[in-house]
């Protein structure tokens, strides 16, 4: 691990990490509040696209259940607000819905570490229970994407149906304050910016580290050829599910800053089209790159707002004319572009200097997996 | 049991694919050292015997036993695997977006669980493992090359130094010099005669020539059935043979 800090240190990129981690951290200064906010929402997306790269970019399999895991973060840390907005009343929802007390399944959220940790592994434990249930039987693809599917379905219908315990169709808000600090004032929102900042920075770093691991490698090999991976001796199966209850956390952790940032969470924010709008963030940021996904969830939800604050029917034209492109000319997202353009600058520098006729395959350093990985992708 | 010690020991395998008996009550016996080639006509039913042996294919009857007597024909591949039997397939199987370096650390003999993959990065007398490895195959110079953009001989070359950082107890190869030049086919060859003095090989081929140039036992197969056991004179020298295989290839 401190090698791997070691190289990070060294590597050519960490330039550019530290100038987006200084800018992130002092938006707050030059931008309005009601900004900062947005800004924090799409911070926790990023968390979410990192761990849905992990899983599609690496590994090559495609959820598209991951609002599932964003919701159940999510209604866990609202959980823990409403109960605690509510100073030991009953929530509005259940009184509403003839509940007289609160469930036994909800007291432990009362307790916000209880809160973070369930946000964290109800997630988890649902994807590894998916995972365990799919991969050992051997489905792959479209398969396990249309399955993902009808997780999203099965949750959002049973989040929408246990009105008493779930709010239903409106789900869980009117949440006032954390810690006894008020939501609504900015200084406590700017907090919780950095907060979220801070976490995605963290996430950011151990996804970093997690790539460059052997473990990585045996992920990319599952996305390569799975069997393959059998008969050297590793089972792939545990492999899947562990990198699948990975991304399920980081979509909880997501999940709960989302809540501290919007305020409200309902099912309709978990639901098939969210989820996979999730995905366009990582296949526009550039799969199998990890601040690809950053990039990509940031750059789109700032697209979103902006362009639904200019046109509010035709966002989802846009989205899916974006969609269009960047599958047919940028398959491999920003990322690709960028690096196509690096490549073109190089050659012509190289052509210049030397005239050196380029025989044999690539070679590829200590940080050319990346491009490497983008390459084998298309 | 026979006095010489078996590594391998399938006793009456049958798969039946609904309906298609690819394998018939096979008995096959592989003793430790040994290299022995299964040959036979197209269709005989040679590959599923590997996939059997190396738990692609699970056997409809009949059990595969290894080493002190395992009955392994319901285990899974990995499993297999991880007890010592490599399986080489037709097709070059090495992971294209890896470097060279990176797939020989993917195969080097260690703990396969996720635990050692996040916290035990390779130590330097592994790493140098790899490299002499690479050394053995020609690769060592292109080990930060991408698997992918090696040529076809490479690639199998690639692979067999995987075979070799595996460390297999058992090594089932398949067609290991189909569609590779002279000169790679003799190489091939070369690397092949390394790694079995160190283990038992089961080698599927069709080039006769290179049988040949083992002189070792040979196993032919025929409708899924044992056809003949012997030395290659024996087998060219037998009537049955000539007619399914040999004279149908000459004729």
């Amino acid at each position: 691990m401190r090698t791997a800090a070691i190289r990070f240190i060294q590597s050519r990129g960490t330039v550019g990490y530290l100038l987006i981690a200084a800018v992130l951290f002092s938006a707050p200064l030059f931008i309005s509040d009601f900004r900062l906010n947005l800004l924090a929402k799409f911070l926790s997306f990023a968390i979410l696209a990192i761990g849905l790269d992990l899983i599609w970019g690496y590994t090559g399999i495609l959820s598209l259940g991951q609002g599932v895991f964003f919701g159940l973060g999510a209604y866990c840390m609202a959980m823990h607000l409403k109960l605690a907005s509510t100073n030991g009343a009953l929530p509005d929802f259940m009184s509403w819905s003839g509940l007289s007390e609160l469930p036994w399944f909800l007291e432990p959220f009362h307790s916000f570490p209880a809160a973070v940790l369930l946000g964290l592994l109800l997630p988890a434990a649902l994807a590894m229970l998916l995972g365990y249930v799919t991969f050992r039987s051997r489905i792959r693809g479209v398969y396990f994407s249309i399955l993902t599917q009808a997780l999203v379905l099965i949750t959002v219908t049973l989040f929408v149906g246990q009105q008493a315990y779930t709010g239903g169709t409106n789900g869980v808000t009117g949440f006032r304050e954390i810690f006894g600090y008020s939501l609504s004032n900015p200084d406590v929102q700017m907090v919780l910016y950095w907060i979220t900042a801070a976490v995605l920075i963290v996430v950011f770093l151990f996804a970093k580290w997690l790539v460059g691991t052997r473990f990585a490698r045996a992920l990319q090999a599952i996305r390569d050829g799975e069997n393959r991976l059998r008969f050297i001796g590793y089972n792939p199966d545990i492999y899947k599910m562990a990198v699948f209850a990975l991304s399920a956390a980081f979509a909880g952790l997501a999940g709960m800053l989302f809540v501290l940032h919007v305020g409200i969470i309902s099912p309709s924010m978990m639901g098939i089209v969210p989820s996979i709008e999730m995905v366009l963030w990582v296949a526009i940021g550039g799969r199998g790159t990890l601040i690809g996904a950053v990039i990509g969830a940031i750059l789109i939800n700032a697209a979103k707002t902006g362009f639904s604050e200019a046109y509010p029917d035709g966002w989802l034209y846009f989205l899916g004319a974006l969609f269009v492109i960047a599958v047919v000319f940028l398959p491999s997202g920003i990322m690709g572009v960028r690096d196509k353009l690096m490549a073109l600058v190089q050659r012509r520098s190289e052509r210049n200097t030397k005239q050196l006729a380029e025989k044999g395959g690539e070679s590829i350093g200590a940080n050319g997996m990346d491009s490497v990985l983008r390459e084998t992708n298309r | 049991m026979a006095q010489t010690e078996w590594i391998l020991s399938c006793e009456k395998l049958t798969v039946d694919f609904d309906g298609f008996v690819a394998v018939n009550q096979m008995d096959f016996q592989l003793a430790r050292g040994e290299l022995r080639f299964l040959i036979g006509p197209n269709g005989a039913g040679k590959t599923t015997m590997l996939d059997m042996i190396c738990g692609k294919t699970k056997p409809t009857s009949g059990k595969v036993f290894y080493g002190d007597a395992t009955d392994i024909s319901r285990k899974k591949e990995h499993q297999i695997a991880a007890m010592g039997i490599a399986r080489k397939f037709q097709a070059p199987s090495i992971f294209q977006p890896l470097s060279v370096f990176e797939n020989m650390e993917l195969a080097l003999k260690q703990n396969r669980s996720i635990w050692t993959a996040l916290f035990r990065p390779i130590t330097s007398e592994q790493r140098n493992r790899i490299m002499e490895g690479l050394q053995l195959v020609g690769l060592h110079e292109k080990a930060h090359m991408r698997a992918g953009s090696l040529s076809h001989g490479e690639k199998q070359w690639l692979e067999i130094g995987m075979m070799l950082l595996q460390e297999p107890t058992v090594l089932l190869l398949d067609e290991p010099v189909a569609g590779m030049t002279d000169v790679e086919t003799e190489k091939t060859g070369e690397l092949l005669m390394t790694i079995t003095t160190s283990c038992s090989v089961v080698v599927v081929e069709h080039d006769m020539e290179f049988v040949r140039a083992f002189s070792s036992t040979v196993t032919v197969m025929h409708e899924g059935m044992l056809l003949k056991e012997g030395s290659m004179d024996d087998i060219q020298n037998d009537q049955r043979v000539a007619e399914v295989y040999l004279g149908q290839k000459a004729g």
